[in-house]
């Protein structure tokens, strides 16, 4: 397991207060440094509160989730704060703008951590602009407002943000679900260009309901149904062979060009699979 | 009822579009391709000067804000009974202001500023708003993205839909419970007493765009609009919807005009594809025409970027 950047093991997860709902069962999922895993799930499958947990934005019911060997379920008061202060998880959110101050150059949003962590300045312009780089975002653009770049442009800037941060981990929740796919293309493309520049040590959850956004960006693939993990494995067998029915509904439903999908006949047949 | 939501288009800056190579190689013709628009019966975009005059026909239709901007540059849009017509393009692409403008609800301060919009023949162009609500849900409706939006959250959703067939389609109040209840058992929906009972926050995405597209058949239109109708849904409940509006056009003979950023969407249902961007028509024609030999090169730039990013990419070749 020490191999693992991220290990999630047995992990259960209640949200709510009496009632609690189980949100999460036994979920277990690994990332090795470098790796890029999709996680892949409906509205009300968990994946959203699975992100959370591995911030520890929500707590365990039980399990542990181990990052870069250290059970982070067990942190509590200073220890918490201090771990959240190194900033080894970095979070990027769907819409860009909660993480860009629509009030300041977008370089000084990207910048923020390393400030209030009192980097000093030339650092923090060294490490800006190489976060900057490995986004390729052209650095006038950073000089702009917010409001003054595309939604591809202000996402890949949220990431720069991240980065800046030298995180181990990047959670990436629906990063390009609000983006026209001109922009969803070049985010994608600019998180290809970061896995294979950082084959070594960071390592991604790219959580997403849309497998197709998923396909060229993950290495493995981890499909959430009602909270359980139904499937887990290197992307093309998940995509080309589905073993579990969910998975198979899935990949049926998408709209492939050039290919017939399964009749509804097929999809139904799927689904009742799925129930019983 | 609200009627639309306010936000046509979101005035964000559109990247460059990314520089593409060619598409990769592809099958030889004469391959089989199984996509709808290869049926021989499907009115091809050349023919159409043949056969009988368009539902809904746009020419040359211009479209400008307040301030003379042009948005739309002059379209060509056509569609007969039993047709269906895919509109593929971005935000900004103009897709969304042809949607407005042939139900007669262009934003304030957008107007048709050149061309004409035909419905069965009748030059709308310059209608007035008693004359659109003779023609807006009874001869072409429409249903959208967010279907939340368009109804009550403190009503129940067959108080709505009843309310709908009792003004708009004049049927009368004591049948109305019954027609409601027989338009979503049409719809497929299961359990029809209790959605009809339920509110919006009780229903999921999918059963409210059901209940949407029952409000928008009321009237039993001729033309029915989906703009970007299925894209908040998830995958499995879109393609329940994107079979739905396969069988309406099949049953009721109506004119589908489906609106999607997603080609694949569009090609999975259509017949036809027009590709829309910064307010033209780049190309247009047989689906399978326009998905095997793509005339312009941002048709063949979304063509590769499924290719490079989809599924496509581990489901054999595309195309």
């Amino acid at each position: 397991m020490s191999a693992s950047l991220l290990a999630v093991q047995g992990l259960d997860v209640d949200l709510g207060t009496a009632p609690k709902t189980r949100v999460l069962h036994d979920v277990s999922l690994t990332i090795r440094p470098g790796e890029v895993v999709g996680l892949v799930g409906e509205s009300g499958s968990g994946k959203t509160t699975l992100a959370r947990s591995v911030l520890r934005a929500v707590d365990a019911a039980a399990g542990s989730i181990h990052i870069d060997g250290r059970d982070v379920t067990t942190l509590r008061g200073r220890a918490l704060r201090e771990w959240r202060r190194a900033g080894s998880v970095q979070y990027v959110f769907q819409d860009p703008l909660r993480s860009l101050d629509p009030g300041v150059r977008v370089a000084d949003s990207v910048a923020e951590g390393l400030r209030i962590a009192r980097i000093p300045r030339a650092e923090q312009e060294r490490r800006v602009n190489a976060a900057l780089a490995e986004v390729g975002l052209e650095h006038d653009l950073a000089e702009r407002l917010p409001s003054r770049l595309s939604g591809g442009q202000r996402q890949r800037a949220a990431i720069a943000r991240a980065l800046v941060m030298h995180p181990r981990l990047l959670v990436l929740d629906e990063p390009v679900s609000a983006l026209d796919a001109a922009s969803r293309d070049r985010v994608i493309r600019s998180l290809i260009v970061l896995r294979e520049a950082r084959q070594t040590d960071l390592g991604m959850l790219v959580i997403s309901h849309d497998i197709g956004s998923l396909a060229a960006l993950s290495d493995r693939l981890v499909v959430l149904y009602r909270g359980r993990v139904v499937e887990d494995g290197p992307t093309r067998r998940v995509v080309a062979a589905p073993q579990h029915p969910y998975t198979r509904l899935l990949i049926a439903s998408v709209p492939v060009i050039g290919i017939e999908g399964p009749d509804r006949e097929k999809r139904a047949a799927l689904r009742a699979a799925i129930v019983t | 009822m609200r009627l639309l939501p306010d936000n046509v288009r979101d005035g964000v800056p559109t990247e460059a579009p990314p520089q593409t190579p060619g598409i990769p190689a592809r099958v030889p013709e004469g391959t089989p391709l199984h996509t709808p628009g290869l049926s021989a019966q499907a009115p091809s975009f050349d023919e159409t000067p043949l056969l009988a005059p368009p539902l809904l026909a746009v020419e040359g239709l211009r479209i400008s804000a307040a301030d003379g901007t042009e948005l739309v540059h002059g379209i060509d849009v056509a569609v007969r009974r039993g047709d269906s017509l895919g509109i593929v393009g971005e935000s900004g692409s103009g897709k969304t202001l042809l949607c407005r403008a042939v139900l007669g609800i262009l934003p304030a301060g957008i107007h048709v500023t050149g061309g004409r919009i035909l419905i069965e023949g009748r030059d709308m162009t310059a209608a007035t708003e008693p004359e659109w609500r003779a023609v807006r849900g009874h001869r072409v409706a429409a249903v959208f993205q967010d279907p939340a939006s368009y109804l009550n959250p403190a009503l129940r959703v067959g108080k709505q839909l009843e309310e709908v067939l009792r003004r708009t389609a004049g049927v009368h109040r004591r049948d109305t419970r019954g027609q409601a209840h027989d338009l979503l058992t049409q719809l497929g929906l299961r359990d029809v007493d209790r959605v009809l009972r339920q509110r919006v926050g009780e229903l999921s995405g999918g059963m409210l765009q059901r209940v949407l597209i029952a409000m928008a058949l009321a009237t039993d239109p001729d033309v029915l609009i989906a703009d970007e109708a299925t894209t908040a849904l998830d995958v499995t409940v879109q393609a329940e919807i994107l079979d739905l509006l396969r069988d309406l056009r099949t049953q009721r003979r109506l004119a589908l005009v489906l609106v999607s950023h997603d080609l694949a969407v569009v090609s999975a249902v259509c017949d036809r594809v027009q590709v829309f961007r910064d307010g033209r028509v780049i190309e247009g024609g047989a689906t399978a025409r326009v998905l095997r030999a793509p005339g312009h090169p941002y048709t063949r730039q979304l063509l590769s970027a499924h290719a490079e990013y989809g599924l496509e990419r581990y489901l054999g070749s595309i195309l």
